[in-house]
Parts: C-alpha cells; sequence; structure tokens
C-alpha cells in the first residue's frame, strides 16, 4: 500500500509544481467551450440546446490532451522501469490513474459551471451535468489509461492515442449528454445516470488489469 | 558456466541464496542475441558482464531484473524459476540502468525518499544512501540543477535503500568522477561484506577486484553460429 500511497502523492505534487499540464487542460476546455459559444451565435435557445453536448465534447477533448503524459514522462526517464520492478504494475496504473482523474478531472468539474452558465444551459441541467461528468471522467481516466499503456514508446503516440480512445468514448458522450438533456426537459435523470455508473464500474474491473498489461508489455 | 567468487565469509544479513542462469538465451527484434548462457552468482559474489557495444550486456541485465523474457532457459533464484513470482523477485533487487529516473521538478531528497516509500525502506535509509555517494550537502537543491555526473550519482545511491539482496548496475562507472568511484567501489564491498550479490556490467574497467567475469561476446559468438547453422531450430 505505501507504493499506492507513494506515486499517487509523487504525481499529484508534480501536476501541482508543474502546474501548466493543469492550467492547459482547464484553459482548453473553457476556450474550446466558448468558440462555440462564438461560433454559434447569441441565440439562447440554439446555445442551451445543443450546450450539453458541446461541454461534455469538449471535457473528453481535454482529457485527450493530458493522457499522452500519463505514463510517457515515467517510460521516458526511467522512473517506470523502476516501479514495474520494485512493485505490482496493477498498483502503479491505479495510482497514477487516480492521480490523473484528481489533478485534471476534478479541475474540469470544477470549471464545468461556468462553461455551462456562458452557453447557457439554464439552471435545471447544471446538476444532471455535474453528475454525469462526476461519473463519467473516471471511466475517460480509466479508459484512457489503457490507451497510453498500449501506445508508449510509439511514434507520434499523442495523435494515436486521440484515433484510438476517441470510438471508446462515444458511449459516456451519449449517455453524458442524455442526462442533461433529461434534466432540461425535466424528465428522469437516473436511467442515463445508472448506465453511466455501470460505465464506470465496468472500466474499473477490467481497466487496471488491461493497462498493466499494458506497461508490462511495453517495457520488455 | 560461470561461477562468481566469494569476497568474504557470508553474514547473516541476508538469507543465503543463489541466482542460477541456465542455459539463458534471448531474442530481440528477430536476432539472436546470446544463446547457452550459464552462470551461478551467491552470496558475498560478484559477477562482471564484459562485453562489446551491443554484446547484450543491457538486455541480460533487464532480463535478470524481470524486465524482459528469456527465449530459452531459465532464470533461477535457490533453484525456482523466478518467472513463477515475478513480483517477489522484483523486490530482492535493485536495478541501475542507464535511465535515472530522476524527477527534475523535485529536489535530491525528494527523489531519494520517494523510492525509499515505495520500496518500504526505513525512512532513515535516505540520509545514509545521501551520505554514502556524498550527496548530503545537495539534498535541497532542485534536481533540474544537477550535472550529468551527480544526477547519477542521485540515481545510483537508491541501490542502498532497504534490503536488497540481488544489486544490478549497468555500466555504473559511466560519468562518475573518481571520489564517486571510490563511494561506489564502498559501497559495493560493504553490501558484499553483508552478503549481497552484484551483478554489473561493464565494458572498461572493472570496480570489484575479485569479480568472475561474464565475456558476452563469446555467447554473442555462439548465437551467430547457431543462426548460421540452423535459422529455423535456433527459434525455439
Amino acid at each position: 500500500m505505501s507504493a499506492f500511497t507513494a506515486v499517487l502523492r509523487r504525481d499529484l505534487t508534480l501536476a501541482f509544481r508543474q502546474g501548466t499540464d493543469t492550467v492547459t487542460v482547464v484553459a482548453f476546455f473553457a476556450i474550446v467551450a466558448v468558440l462555440f459559444a462564438f461560433g454559434v451565435g447569441p441565440e439562447p435557445n440554439v446555445q442551451a440546446r445543443i450546450a450539453a453536448g458541446v461541454v461534455w465534447t469538449t471535457a473528453l477533448l481535454a482529457v485527450l490532451l493530458s493522457l499522452d503524459r500519463l505514463f510517457s514522462q515515467d517510460f521516458d526517464d526511467g522512473a517506470l522501469d523502476q516501479l514495474i520492478v520494485g512493485t505490482d504494475a496493477l498498483i502503479v496504473v491505479c495510482a497514477k490513474t487516480l492521480a490523473h482523474w484528481l489533478a485534471t478531472a476534478v479541475p474540469l468539474l470544477i470549471m464545468a459551471p461556468l462553461v455551462a452558465m456562458a452557453l447557457q444551459i439554464p439552471a435545471s441541467g447544471i446538476a444532471p451535468l455535474m453528475l454525469s461528468l462526476l461519473l463519467g471522467t473516471p471511466t475517460l481516466s480509466l479508459l484512457g489509461a489503457v490507451g497510453a499503456a498500449l501506445v508508449l514508446g510509439a511514434r507520434r503516440g499523442g495523435v494515436l492515442l486521440g484515433v484510438l480512445l476517441l470510438p471508446l468514448y462515444i458511449p459516456i458522450l451519449i449517455f453524458g449528454t442524455a442526462a442533461v438533456d433529461a434534466g432540461l426537459l425535466d424528465v428522469a435523470t437516473a436511467t442515463p445516470l445508472k448506465i453511466l455508473g455501470g460505465f464506470l464500474l465496468l472500466a474499473l474491473a477490467l481497466c487496471p488489469w488491461a493497462a498493466a498489461a499494458g506497461l508490462k508489455h511495453a517495457l520488455e | 558456466m560461470v561461477r562468481a567468487m566469494t569476497a568474504a565469509a557470508p553474514s547473516s544479513l541476508y538469507d543465503t541464496a543463489v541466482l542460477t542462469g541456465d542455459q539463458l538465451a534471448c531474442r530481440r527484434g528477430g536476432r539472436l542475441v546470446f544463446a547457452r548462457l550459464s552462470f551461478e552468482v551467491g552470496n558475498s559474489q560478484a559477477l562482471v558482464l564484459r562485453g562489446n557495444n551491443g554484446s547484450g550486456k543491457t538486455t541480460l541485465m533487464r532480463l535478470i531484473a524481470g524486465l524482459g523474457r528469456a527465449t530459452g532457459g531459465a532464470l533461477k533464484w535457490n533453484g525456482v524459476p523466478v518467472d513463477q513470482d515475478t513480483e517477489a523477485h522484483g523486490r530482492r533487487l535493485r536495478y541501475a540502468g542507464h535511465l535515472d529516473g530522476i524527477k527534475p521538478a523535485f529536489s535530491v531528497r525528494e527523489n531519494v525518499a520517494f523510492w525509499a516509500e515505495v520500496w518500504n525502506a526505513p525512512p532513515d535509509d535516505v540520509d545514509k544512501a545521501l551520505a554514502a555517494f556524498g550527496l548530503t550537502h545537495l539534498s535541497g537543491l532542485p534536481a533540474r540543477l544537477l550535472s550529468a555526473g551527480q544526477r547519477h550519482r542521485v540515481a545510483l545511491s537508491r541501490i542502498v535503500l532497504g534490503r536488497a539482496p540481488l544489486w544490478l548496475l549497468d555500466e555504473p562507472a559511466n560519468t562518475l568522477d573518481d571520489t564517486a568511484l571510490a563511494a561506489l567501489s564502498r559501497v559495493i564491498a560493504d553490501h558484499r561484506r553483508k552478503g549481497g550479490m552484484v551483478v554489473m556490467a561493464s565494458h572498461g574497467e572493472s570496480l570489484i577486484d575479485d569479480a568472475a567475469f561474464l565475456p558476452l561476446d563469446e555467447f554473442a559468438r555462439h548465437a551467430n553460429a547457431i543462426e548460421a547453422r540452423d535459422p529455423e531450430a535456433s527459434a525455439a
């Protein structure tokens, strides 16, 4: 367990000290969402109609932007060798994925209501949006860990990662926006949120093992 | 079979153990790097891997560390193949490779303390490690300000954290100055006095007087001969 807390704490400290990573992700999220607001024009009805999809798509791309470095820094400087030798790959994956979620998705969650307001989402849509992001972003991080482990050592891994992961992110996008739409139409939001929760449980059960296997393979 | 020699009577810090390579072969990128490679290292013994660039020193090192897989033969700890429990094998070794795994944003001390925590080493091992490699006065310095040699010393200092009986040092003499070399050979001698084992790769001078040598060039020639004669059979 000490390896888990050590890796988690180290990654969070690094994210905090090299704050640019987190700031870039959050700024990207806000700027792209605002670009949509300008692109669509000041029609409140149109904005509100597409806002949920815009927030979710932008959040997804922002997470993708940060996944590139999830394992590659440790891979490039040799720390990953040491971690895999000295501890269980599964512990390393779990700690690093949790650190990734805390350092990138949580700032996004904090930023999301502001972005939603800029896109004129009515108040009834904010709570479902936050809940869907809370349930959906850990799944993004977990799937992302598998992708990041698979592209380790590949040339232009960042681009490959997008091609690999974005199709897998589609179901989360569908049910994330469905939850917000349900909130806006004042129908029960529970169903899409439960499905997002189901995705999360499934990802928790499968992704760490797949990512650990990917890491071991990358180091051989 | 190359047998390593004992430096002193084994003491009781580490359990009696022996690391054996049994007819190891390794293929990388379709090329047979070495074949029929056997060796044995016991308590207090040192084995130096000798060979030219590309003779498979790092490949063998990573294989012993559990970061690679042998295409033939077996690596054994006390007669038990290590791939039966790679995690337990990882816990009993320290590997110092070419990459240092040092985070520039952390201080020297934070870098070493992180690994002490990962490996469950007692906290005062950090100061011992820094002192052993003459890094105490640098401990508060951010690692990004270190010179190449200093970074290498920080990376090497991690081997003394905790109590791992097997040390794998891949060309540790690179970039070290005379003082650091002396410190390293002191640390190695101390480790062997306590019954620890050392496997070291080197293409030049040796830090250890009484080590056994494993001439990897010879095994690389074996591999070439096998491939030349029968490419099909050697795939096994």
